[in-house]
Parts: structure tokens; sequence; C-alpha cells
């Protein structure tokens, strides 16, 4: 039961990320035989509804809390969360003390310029940032992973500053949502 | 536990291993050589059973490279064991001449080919040398590859390129595959396909495995994934991000970055995932190490004194030295086969330009006119640097000579590549 819940909370994660849909899987008859295991490529895509929610996650989602908003975004070449996110921050930290079992993935972003590893690291910088932030009011080291997408998961694929602008920022995951 | 297997199952029905990739890479010469050498590549005798498949790969081998001019209008076949005019080859502007013969296998062996030829200097009038390969259908391309190769070698002095393999990474509508071609772009195979990114392949010195970094369980694990086989393991994947995977030159080691202990810091772990230690220590970022040549040295990015540069340290670890001064960002070094010289991303006036460094003067050369290139990789034989860049808002591979002359440009039809690995020489 809870594996096909975190389909849902998967495939909704995907769509509140505004992640491209998939493109169909190529088909197996041109598949050079040299795979040990032969995969069906059809992705699991009906859910059943889950009865549970042990970790209220309903909150997160919900537009009307402040939960459901779980982007910090940076300046430049910046790794400092800026004040205007403080009262988000601190909801957050919030929440992860109130449900000390709950686990939070902090995946950290860059924009597009220069090289991908460095921008890999630059993102590791923010994630950092914020999970070093969220311990400070209150997360414990073991509830929080601070990780980086690099530039590779752009919310903006423009070139330009007001697209790069959206690209600098730091994602925050719950439990069920990684 | 739940969790766990789900997400593997998901990953599982994300990949399939070696398939053959839809679009291919097509090579476009835009730059060559300043001194072509005029060769003539006659039709082999007997090419028609196989469609000429050897000639023809052979001349755009040749032609590919740069440092040759193909003679036209050499249609008539001529056989390995034919006399050579050579009188006649050098009124037709002949430096060199390449005549062979391919023939049904003597053994009788159903589909299998012998190809001879023999290559002629034409000003000397002497023979240069020749070959005989054995090969079935499907090989008559490697046959002509490792011909090229020959005829290269022989002419220019350096090993040739023909035979060896790049790995690339194609992004479409949700998709990123890694894929392998032959060195002119054909052949190409997708050894992982996945939805989220796969960055940063490199070759095993053998050339047998790559490691690479995937985020298909939303965070930059680094894998190493044996070709053969399509089998794959995970070789780092600890808290935090794992990225930049580099071999150490007896392919049982690699670098990698790591921030596990927090930052971006460089690590050493078995090729197998086992014996992490760490390399280096700084309180800012160390990224996108690279063993020179002789494995004395971990080349590498570093922000360590306020902007990205590149430093380099005894690769049993010790003192950090750097290595780039001039602008605000250097970074992604990668050595020449010889370690003399090193390629590297530099930003100049806005732009992210390859330049190449002469370690011994420091000097160094922008080598492109582009705005966004990344990711240099050098061909086996230190000739030609690989690279990604951007044409007119796609993601395309570019090649240049290390003289900055020859120049190519590899894309994909409707897909983006970038990513490019140089394999190494095959054995």
């Amino acid at each position: 039961m809870r594996n096909l819940f975190l389909v849902a909370v998967a495939s909704l994660t995907l769509a509140a990320c505004g992640s491209q849909p998939p493109a169909p899987e190529q088909g197996g008859a041109k598949v050079e035989d040299r795979s040990p295991v032969k995969v069906d490529a059809q992705p699991v895509t009906t859910v059943s509804p889950s009865k549970t929610d042990e970790y209220g996650l309903a909150m997160l989602k919900d537009p009307k809390s402040i939960l459901s908003k779980r982007s910090v975004f940076f300046d430049f070449d910046q790794y400092v969360i800026k004040d205007e996110f403080k009262a988000l921050v601190e909801a957050h930290a919030k929440f992860l003390v109130a449900n000390g079992k709950i686990k939070m993935l902090v995946q950290g972003n860059a924009d597009e310029r220069g090289s991908r590893e460095y921008n890999l690291a630059l993102g590791q910088k923010r994630a950092e940032a914020l999970k070093k932030t969220l311990i400070l009011l209150g997360g414990k080291e073991g509830q929080i992973e601070a990780v980086s997408l690099g530039e590779e998961k752009p919310r903006c694929t423009e070139h330009g500053e007001a697209c790069w602008a959206q690209n600098r920022r730091d994602d925050m995951l719950y439990s069920g949502e990684f | 536990m739940m969790k766990r297997v789900f997400r593997h199952s998901l990953a599982a029905a994300l990949l399939c291993a070696s398939a053959i990739a839809h679009a291919q890479l097509s090579i476009e010469i835009t730059g060559a050589g300043a001194n072509r050498q005029p060769i003539a590549v006659a039709d082999f005798a007997g090419e028609h059973i196989v469609a000429k498949a050897l000639t023809s790969v052979l001349r755009a081998d040749l032609e590919r490279s740069g440092l040759f001019r193909l003679i036209e209008g050499v249609a008539e076949p001529m056989a390995d064991s034919a006399a050579v005019s050579y009188p006649e080859w050098k009124n037709r502007g002949a430096d060199a001449l390449v005549a062979g013969s391919v023939a049904p296998d003597p053994g009788k062996v159903d589909g299998r080919y012998e190809t001879r030829f023999r290559l002629h200097d034409v000003q000397r009038q002497a023979v240069l040398g020749g070959q005989t390969y054995a090969s079935n259908a499907a090989q008559l391309r490697a046959a002509a590859h490792r011909a090229a190769d020959y005829v290269y070698e022989k002419l220019i002095g350096e090993p040739g390129i023909f035979s060896t393999r790049i790995a690339y990474v194609v992004k479409s509508t949700g998709r990123y595959e890694l894929q392998i071609a032959d060195a002119d772009g054909m052949n190409a195979q997708t050894a992982l396909a996945s939805r989220e990114p796969i960055i940063s392949p490199t070759w095993s010195p053998d050339g047998t495995r790559l490691a690479y970094v995937s985020f298909e369980a939303k965070k930059p694990i680094v894998y190493v994934h044996s070709l053969a086989t399509g089998r794959r393991h995970v070789a780092a994947n600890f808290k935090g991000s794992n990225s930049a995977p580099a071999w150490s030159p007896d392919g049982k080691r690699l670098a990698v970055v790591l921030s596990k202990d927090g930052g971006s810091q460089l690590f050493l772990v078995n090729a197998d995932g086992s014996g992490v230690t760490r390399l280096a220590s700084s309180t800012g970022i160390d990224t996108e190490p690279q063993f020179s040549g002789d494995g004395q040295f971990i080349y590498f990015t570093s922000d360590r004194g306020g902007k990205p540069q590149i430093y380099r340290i005894p690769a049993e670890g010790g003192e950090a030295q750097r290595i780039t001064f001039e602008g605000s960002y250097n970074v992604t070094p990668r050595l020449s086969p010889n370690a003399k010289s090193m390629a590297y991303i530099t930003l100049n006036n806005g732009r992210y330009q390859l330049a190449l460094m002469d370690l011994a003067t420091r000097q160094s050369q922008i080598l492109t006119d582009s705005a966004k290139d990344e990711s240099p990789s050098f061909s086996p034989n230190g000739r030609m640097i690989i690279y990604a860049t951007e044409v007119g808002g796609r993601g395309v591979l570019a090649a240049v000579s290390s003289d900055g002359r020859v120049k190519q440009k590899l894309s994909v039809q409707a897909a983006d590549v970038r990513e490019p690995a140089w394999g190494p020489f095959l054995k």
C-alpha cells in the first residue's frame, strides 16, 4: 500500500516540479541482448489512493499553507538565505521539529553558465546553506540530506537573467517525494 | 524498506542496456590543416562484392582528419599487387597511394572476407607497407578504420584514432541517453537511457568501462558500467552529492567529488566502491579532478582562492599548486595524453571558451570562437580535443585540433548532445 502511495506522491511531485513528461521508452525489439535482464519498459501509471497520511503531507501540498512553498532563491554566485525567505525556512524547520521522523531532501540548483560539475558544486553549497539554517532552527542532522542537481534540472530554460534567477534555487522535498 | 525496493524497480524500468540508438551523430568538417598531404585511394579490386564499404570509410576517415587531401576521380579499381606507375600518380598530384583487394575468405568460410592493401610513397616510388585483414560483413567498417589508422600512422608519424570510440549524452524531451559511437559517429549504441540527467562519463583506461554520474535516484550518484555486459555498480553513493569521477591510470581507482563531510571535496575510491579516502581538504569547492597520464598529479578546479581556478596536487596527496592565474573563471582541466599540455574552459570577455595551456611555459591559447564551450576531452593521440558547445540554441559536440586548425561539428537531429568523452586506443 505504502509503495503505491509513493507512486502517487512521486508523480505529483514530478508534475509540481514542472518536469517535462517522459517520452515513451523505445520498443524492446532493437535492443542488442547484452543486458542480463529484459525489462518491461512500461512505467507504472495507475495509482490507488492512500488511506494514510502519517506525516500530514496534505498540509505540505495545501496551497493555503506556507509549507506548500518549497523553494528558496539565491543571488548570482551567492549562497546566503535572503531575509525574504526567513518565514518560509522557519515554517519548514518547525515542521521538521514537529515531525521528527520525516526526512527532507534539499536539492540545490545552479544556472546554466559554465561547467556542469562546477555548477553541481555550487548547487551543493546552496543546499548545504539551507540545511545549516534548518538545523540552526531545530531540524536534526540525520533528518536532512543536502544534495545538488547542478544545472541539470532548470525550472526555466530560456537564456537570460530572469530565467537564471529561477534556476538558482533550493527545493525542499519531504519523505515520499524523493 | 518498501521504498527502497520501489525506487530500484522504477530505476530498472527506466534503463535499457545497449540498444541501437535511433539518431546518428553526423560529422561536418568545418576546418582543415594548412598543409594537407595529397593522397589517392583507388577503389579496391573486387570491392563491389561489399558495395565499396571499405574505401568509402577509409577515404572519409582520412578526409575528416583534416591532414589529407583526397585526389578526386580515382575510380578504376586497383589491386594491392598491381604494378604502380609512379610518374602517372605524381602527375595526378598524389604524394601517396593506397591500392587494395577484397576477396571472399580464402578458406571459403561463408560471409567472411579478406582485405589486403598496400600504401605507396609516390615521391620516393616505394611501397611503405601493407596489411591483410580477415573480417565478416559486420566488421568491414572496423577493418577500414584499421586501414586508415595504418595509413595515418605511416604518413603522419603518430597513431591514428579512427578505431576509437566516443561516449556522449543525448538529451531529447524528458529523456537522457548515454551513447557510444565509433569516432566517425557511426554505430551509435545506447548504454543507458534514463528520465533523469546523466553527466560526466569517463572511460576506464582499458576502454571496457565507463564511470558516470546519474541522477536517477534524485541525487547525483557515481556508477561504473561495464560495456560488454551492460552490468553496472555504484562506485560512490554517500550522503549528499557524488560526482566528477576520474580514473587512475591503472584503472583501479577513481578520484571522485563527495559532499559527505560537507562541501564538495576530493576523495579516492576503489573502482568497486570500496576503500574511500580523502585526497585533499579545503574550505571551498574542489571538483573536476583528473589524473595526469603519468599518474603523478591530480589536476582539479577549486574556488579556494575566491574564484574558480585550476590547481594540482601530487596524486598521493600533498600541497596544492595553482596552475591558472589569468581571468576570473578557469575550469575543467583535461591533460593531453603526453601530459605536456592542458585543455580547459576559460571565461573570456563573457564567453566560455576552450583554451590550451603549454604546461612547460604556462602559455595559453584560445582554440575556439564559440561562447558556451564545456567538457573538453582529448583524443588518445593528443591531436584532437572534443568538447560540447552550443550552435543556434542546440547542444552540439565539436572537435578541434590542438593547433586550432582542424575543426569538426558533431550533431544529432532534433536533440542536444553534450558531455563527450573520447575513448582510449583499442588494445
